[in-house]
């Protein structure tokens, strides 16, 4: 029974790993252009589309695609900040905002017409391997996921943290004037954080896919639960995201076993409630 | 005057939007000169300061600094040439340590000799050396005014200005803030100073300009105007 019980917990915190790089990017994206990325979803169903295609069509296996899928992410979410959503909405959170909604309905409809709305899956030795932990049976792309998803999370960190463009990132969320008379452009940094959190979404697409199906939906089942963790942790917190990420990793595991498949989600929102009632800035948000 | 000025302001017209606020200001600013900017509340003077630094666009008249056109030159390429200002407000990054506002000073320029830079900000502000890992916004109003002008000096200025740098301090912090500005401007610094302080500033500059809505209503050096009658009548906007 306490097998059971283990396991659930441990695939939740191996889940939890790739919420949190997902959460990371929206959380960035928040922090900095204070808004929220409703696009956030179907970027991630495009890049787990690029790994599929890259898969399918090139035989490329998604953890070789890494590198080039993330960093072609990057591109798109430049792009789409510097050329789309930057220039529609002149600055003004509103139209940010929804100028993210708009792209979100764009890539799944094109999407949609492209592969139609069936579910993919890739060919791979990895996808049903397991790994013996004790009495424990561990699946060797979760596992892979959750430890690169960390990495990445503690690479976003040390870049953020210690140099000069993550300063200036840092430094743009709060006070573009000022930064203006340091000579830094706030417009290129939103492009580039803009870029960043769409960079993870091209990471977590690859470590998801081994395990994952992808759909033009697929989005949807993350999108939420990347929002839930972005407040649960705290809006705009790094740490935040990775504990949030984690916790609602495992609640969402533990809830399944304990309440089954269908009404396992509930622990989720309990968890969100019950932390917010306390927190109600979020586990690292900073009181107002 | 024979050489070229470091700064030289001709016909300036700037505002926000359809509101013109400066309305033709010439001014200049020779090397190692400190220059006060003073006026009424609502006078011009951060607009001014704004124009210069490129944060708003000008809609007629020159700016030229140290020969070179910069009317329409972006804020970077303001700041790469190293006029630098320390704002009103002194808009530091809260979010930041005092360490990273110190390192941001010189994003652009300074950046070679960040280092030395740094230990010469922490000789001029002891305080801030103490205090690296603060977060700035958490400092008091007379630390993050050090922070700023710290920050401020991590570019290495050519040009500073300090938009109302005593604003808020004590009467014996504003009396050291008067002693760095003099020790700065003493190793050879340009500044451009906008003080509320008139006695102060005029004891300390060389040559002031009083701007009243949007012109220069007076100017000369600062010696004559502190005794000029009319110095009182435009600030206290009763002509
Ligand atoms: N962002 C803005 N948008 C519109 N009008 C502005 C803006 N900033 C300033 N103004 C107006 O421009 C005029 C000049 O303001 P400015 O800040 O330059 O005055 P100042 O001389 O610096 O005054 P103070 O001594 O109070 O700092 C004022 O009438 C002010 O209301
Ligand atoms: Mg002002």
């Amino acid at each position: 029974m306490a097998e059971i019980y283990a396991a659930a917990l441990i695939n939740g915190l191996l889940i939890g790993g790739v919420y949190a790089l997902v959460a990371l990017g929206l959380t960035l994206i928040y922090g900095v252009l204070h808004i929220v990325n409703f696009a956030h979803g179907s970027l991630l169903m495009v890049a787990m589309f690029a790994a599929w295609l890259m898969a399918e069509k090139a035989g490329v296996h998604p953890y070789a695609a890494l590198p080039v899928v993330a960093l072609a992410m990057f591109a798109l979410g430049w792009l789409l900040y510097r050329y789309v959503i930057g220039r529609v909405s002149r600055g003004e959170d509103r139209a940010i905002l929804l100028a993210t909604l708009g792209v979100a309905v764009v890539l799944d409809n094109v999407f949609l017409t492209l592969f139609g709305g069936d579910t993919r899956q890739i060919e791979s030795d990895l996808t049903f391997a397991v790994i013996e932990a004790g009495p424990l049976l561990l699946s060797v792309p979760k596992v892979i996921a959750f430890a690169v998803s960390l990495l990445l999370a503690g690479a976003l960190w040390a870049f953020m943290a210690l140099t000069d463009t993550g300063r200036a990132i840092r430094a743009v969320a709060k006070e573009p004037e000022g930064a203006r008379l340091m000579g830094i452009r706030p417009e290129r940094i939103f492009a580039l954080a803009y870029g960043i959190g769409i960079g993870c979404l091209g990471a977590a697409g690859c470590l998801l896919l081994p395990s994952f199906f992808v759909s033009p939906h697929v989005g949807n089942v993350f999108v939420l639960v990347a929002f839930t963790i972005v407040v649960l942790g705290g809006m705009g917190s790094f740490p935040g995201a990775v504990v949030g990420g984690l916790l609602i990793g495992v609640t969402e595991s533990l809830g399944g076993l304990w309440l089954g498949e269908s009404l396992g989600p509930i622990g989720i929102s309990l968890v969100f409630i019950a932390v917010l009632l306390f927190r109600p800035t979020g586990l690292f948000g900073a009181a107002r | 005057m024979l050489e070229v000025p470091m700064l030289e302001v001709r016909d300036l017209h700037a505002g926000y939007g359809a509101f013109g606020v400066l309305h033709g200001i010439d001014m200049v600013v020779g090397a190692g000169e400190i220059v006060a900017v003073l006026g009424a509340n609502g006078a011009g003077k951060t607009t001014l300061n704004r124009a210069l630094s490129a944060l708003i666009q000008p809609s007629a008249g020159a700016i030229m600094f140290e020969g070179r056109n910069i009317t329409h030159a972006g804020y970077d390429t303001v700041v790469q040439a190293g006029l630098i200002q320390v704002p009103e407000g002194r808009k530091i990054f809260p979010n930041l340590s005092v360490r990273d506002n110190l390192l941001l000073g010189a994003f652009l320029r300074g950046r070679a000799n960040r280092a030395r830079n740094l230990a010469r900000v922490f000789d001029i502000f002891p305080r801030l050396g103490e205090r690296l890992g603060q977060l700035a916004g958490s400092m008091s109003g007379g630390e993050q005014q050090m922070l700023a002008i710290g920050r401020g000096l991590m570019a290495e200025p050519r040009l500073l200005i300090l938009d109302e740098p005593s604003l808020g301090l004590s009467p014996v912090l504003t009396e050291e803030l008067f002693a760095l500005i003099g020790q700065l401007n003493a190793a050879g610094l340009a500044i451009l100073l906008v003080e509320q302080n008139v006695v102060q500033s005029l004891a300390i500059a060389q040559r002031a300009y009083v701007i009243e809505h949007g012109v220069v209503a007076l100017h000369g050096p600062a010696a004559d105007l502190a005794d000029d009658p009319r110095l009182r009548t435009a600030y206290l906007g009763l002509a």
